[in-house]
């Protein structure tokens, strides 16, 4: 009597939990047939996108513009990736998609080595590799959209600060996670195009970790740390939404100036009641949508990756492949009261 | 056989011996979660495009290697009624020091050796302030938990250190011959051996399962209580250490952040392959089947593009009922055995 209970509680178990497995296939056999290999060889174009991290408005904003350039030219859009930004759950996705035989790739990678190999296993497998916004080796991949170079983009935030507080003071940067392969070299760059601003010092430079409450946490700790801050310079979308809510509320409103890389729709609140002036970006919108007429040209072998190689990525133009397998998006973007109202993003 | 076992549940109420020997073998927990396994995978393999390819076994043994590894010395660790949280800030650490000394110029294997050899230190620490000093192990490796994840990241700061021999990171995905076996595969099967001998064969191991059952009982029967669990904390520490290593160098880069949460999937794994957290029950092949069973769903919950949401839903789902069943059993086992003082017997008859 009783192991035939507990029989019967194995079987439930089993039951239950083959139950769970079977839902989870009869949702995905449907998405998982349309990302398919119908087209088989070099006509393959389902493109799959593979940002940090899921539910990031960045990345749900570049995935929409690659869905609409994939749309244009009948291609197969497909967007999966980790709930965290690790570099290792990115790995098993890049396994998965290898597995699929997808036509190409578009990854903006976690951290620029840690993938490489999973990358590399794609290529031999047949699959082409993009990056966008976030760069791996440059020997792991096809092709890099760049959204804007990182001289470009480290000079209009040290001249929009400049700008705003009088070419003199104290400024501190409030980051992403310490180890963002971008954000490190736009420090970098920034601190040498400081030199051209002696009067300007930098005091300081926190973490925020791409975490709106950390960015919202480090902001109060700098302002409290630096009592003579005139200028904070947030070069990530979060960190820059979370310090100007910050400001917006406290006492330093319209005294401590605020700039860096923020999108319309989440800074337009704080632009409209004066905290922040002005802000840069490029539209990542547009950096989807390049990235997805990249990919298009690799599987269609209309361009290999080689310096010189060009392609026509559809309302943008014509891009023309630069040094190291890059390409760019454009220069950086400068957002104000005036312009803003234009965007929506 | 049945005869003798029949007149022996007669006397004994020792309840595995009133079945016969096919019904003790697969009428288990173990079983139940290899059985689930092989549904799974049966399931997968016709419904989800691309599961059934080779490569697949691959990468899914390349994925849930650290989680196998680690789960060999907390399987040990659960049995005795303790809990190692520290596993994945070992590993994280190991992954650090390998790193750091070879980027000064330390010889990689010799580095690699002086890592584990750490790793071996912070489980000693773990089981010193366990069996001597006392503490339970949730509150000590909770504090350790913190205190080596923070020693790594402090020490490599905020850069990867990602220069590694070749040959080794080569090796940490290097498959035998054609085939689709890793390599590492085999340092997991060796390991493997020596858990399943030292846990189910040897005196120590039964004493393991005494601690678990009844810690005073084992003390008064002889079993060095605070010795063994010492030697567990130990081991543990030595195989994460071993795990971060080979994390290293499947990823090609030391990072302070590398392993960070993989304690809960190991805990996660031992306790769906049927280990008891209460400490005395589970086998080393029910925890097998267990990272295998979650390394599979993921895998082609992955291929069928569920996004990871819903994958840590099912996960977490299955961890759930696993639970609930063997706590609702245990009761139904308690229950039936409360009111009479041999319904073993009448139990069996009735049945």
């Amino acid at each position: 009597m009783f192991h035939n209970k507990r029989r019967a509680g194995a079987l439930t178990a089993l039951a239950a939990a083959a139950a769970l497995v079977l839902a989870g296939c009869a949702v995905d056999s449907g998405s998982g047939g349309t990302g398919g290999t119908e087209g088989g060889g070099s006509d393959n174009l389902a493109i799959t996108f593979l940002p940090k991290n899921l539910g990031n408005p960045y990345f749900d904003t570049s995935s929409a513009g690659a869905k609409e350039a994939i749309d244009e030219f009948g291609g197969t859009f497909a967007e999966v990736g980790p709930a965290e930004a690790t570099p290792d759950s990115q790995v098993s996705y890049i396994n998965t998609l290898t597995q699929q035989g997808v036509g190409a790739i578009a990854v903006s990678a976690n951290d620029p080595e840690a993938i490489c190999d999973a990358l590399n296993e794609a290529r031999d497998a047949g699959v082409k590799v993009v990056t966008f916004d976030s760069d791996t080796n440059p020997e792991c991949r096809d092709l890099f959209i760049n959204q804007a170079t990182a001289e470009g983009i480290a000079k209009v935030q040290i001249d929009l600060i400049a700008d705003q507080i009088g070419d003199a003071g104290e400024i501190a940067i409030l980051s992403a996670s310490a180890n963002a392969t971008n954000q490190n070299a736009w420090i970098e760059l920034m601190k040498k195009e400081l030199e051209n601003h002696p009067n300007i010092t930098l005091v300081d430079t926190v973490y925020g970790d791409d975490d709106d409450q950390t960015s919202f946490d480090k902001t109060a700790a700098l302002l409290q740390t630096h009592p003579n801050l005139k200028g904070i310079i947030s070069p990530t979308t979060v960190g820059i939404a979370a310090a100007a809510r910050y400001l917006s509320t406290s006492e330093y409103k319209g005294k401590v100036a605020l700039t860096g890389l923020g999108t319309p729709n989440q800074m337009r609140e704080y632009v409209e009641d004066g905290t922040v002036t002005a802000f840069a970006l490029w539209n990542p919108a547009d950096l989807g949508y390049l990235t997805a007429y990249a990919a298009k040209a690799l599987i269609e072998g209309t361009i290999t990756g080689e310096e010189g190689d060009s392609f026509e990525a559809g309302k943008l133009g014509d891009y023309e492949v630069g040094a190291d397998g890059t390409v760019l998006l454009g220069d950086p973007y400068v957002f104000d009261a005036d312009n803003i109202g234009d965007f929506d993003f | 056989m049945t005869a003798t076992t029949t007149t022996d549940a007669a006397v004994r109420t020792y309840r595995d011996y009133d079945r016969p020997l096919w019904q003790r073998v697969l009428l288990t927990r173990e079983m139940a979660i290899i059985a689930l396994l092989l549904i799974v995978a049966l399931i997968a393999i016709p419904t989800v495009r691309g599961f059934s390819q080779p490569i697949t076994l691959t990468f899914l043994l390349l994925d849930v290697m650290p989680i196998l590894l680690i789960a060999l010395p907390m399987t040990l660790i659960i049995i005795t009624g303790e809990i190692d949280l520290s596993v994945a800030s070992i590993a994280g650490l190991a992954s650090v020091l390998t790193g750091v000394m070879t980027q000064a110029g330390v010889p990689f294997e010799l580095a690699a050796v002086l890592a584990i050899v750490a790793g071996a230190i912070g489980g000693a620490i773990n089981g010193f302030l366990i069996t001597v000093v006392g503490l339970p192990s949730l509150a000590v490796t909770i504090g350790t938990l913190a205190l080596y994840r923070g020693l790594a990241v402090g020490l490599l700061g905020t850069t990867a250190i990602t220069d590694f021999p070749e040959f080794w990171t080569d090796l940490a995905k290097a498959r035998v011959g054609g085939s689709n076996i890793p390599v590492v595969l085999f340092l997991f099967l060796v390991l493997l051996l020596v858990f399943v001998v030292l846990l189910h064969f040897t005196p120590f191991g039964r004493g393991i399962y005494a601690i678990g059952l009844a810690s005073e009982a084992a003390r008064f029967s002889g079993v060095r209580v605070e010795r063994t669990k010492f030697i567990l904390f130990m081991l543990s520490g030595t195989i994460s250490a071993l795990a971060g290593i080979y994390y290293t160098l499947r990823y090609g880069s030391a990072r302070g952040d590398n392993a960070t949460g993989l304690e809960l999937q190991v805990i996660a794994a031992v306790l769906l392959g049927g280990v008891s957290i209460f400490g005395g029950r589970g086998a080393i092949h029910g925890v097998i089947a267990g990272v295998l069973l979650i390394g599979v769903l993921a895998s082609a919950l992955r291929l069928a593009n569920v996004t990871s949401d819903v994958i840590n839903i099912i996960t977490g789902v299955l961890l759930v009922l696993s639970v609930v069943t063997s706590s609702f059993l245990a009761w139904l086992r308690k229950r039936r055995r409360a009111p009479g003082g041999t319904p073993r017997v009448e139990a069996s008859t009735a049945g």
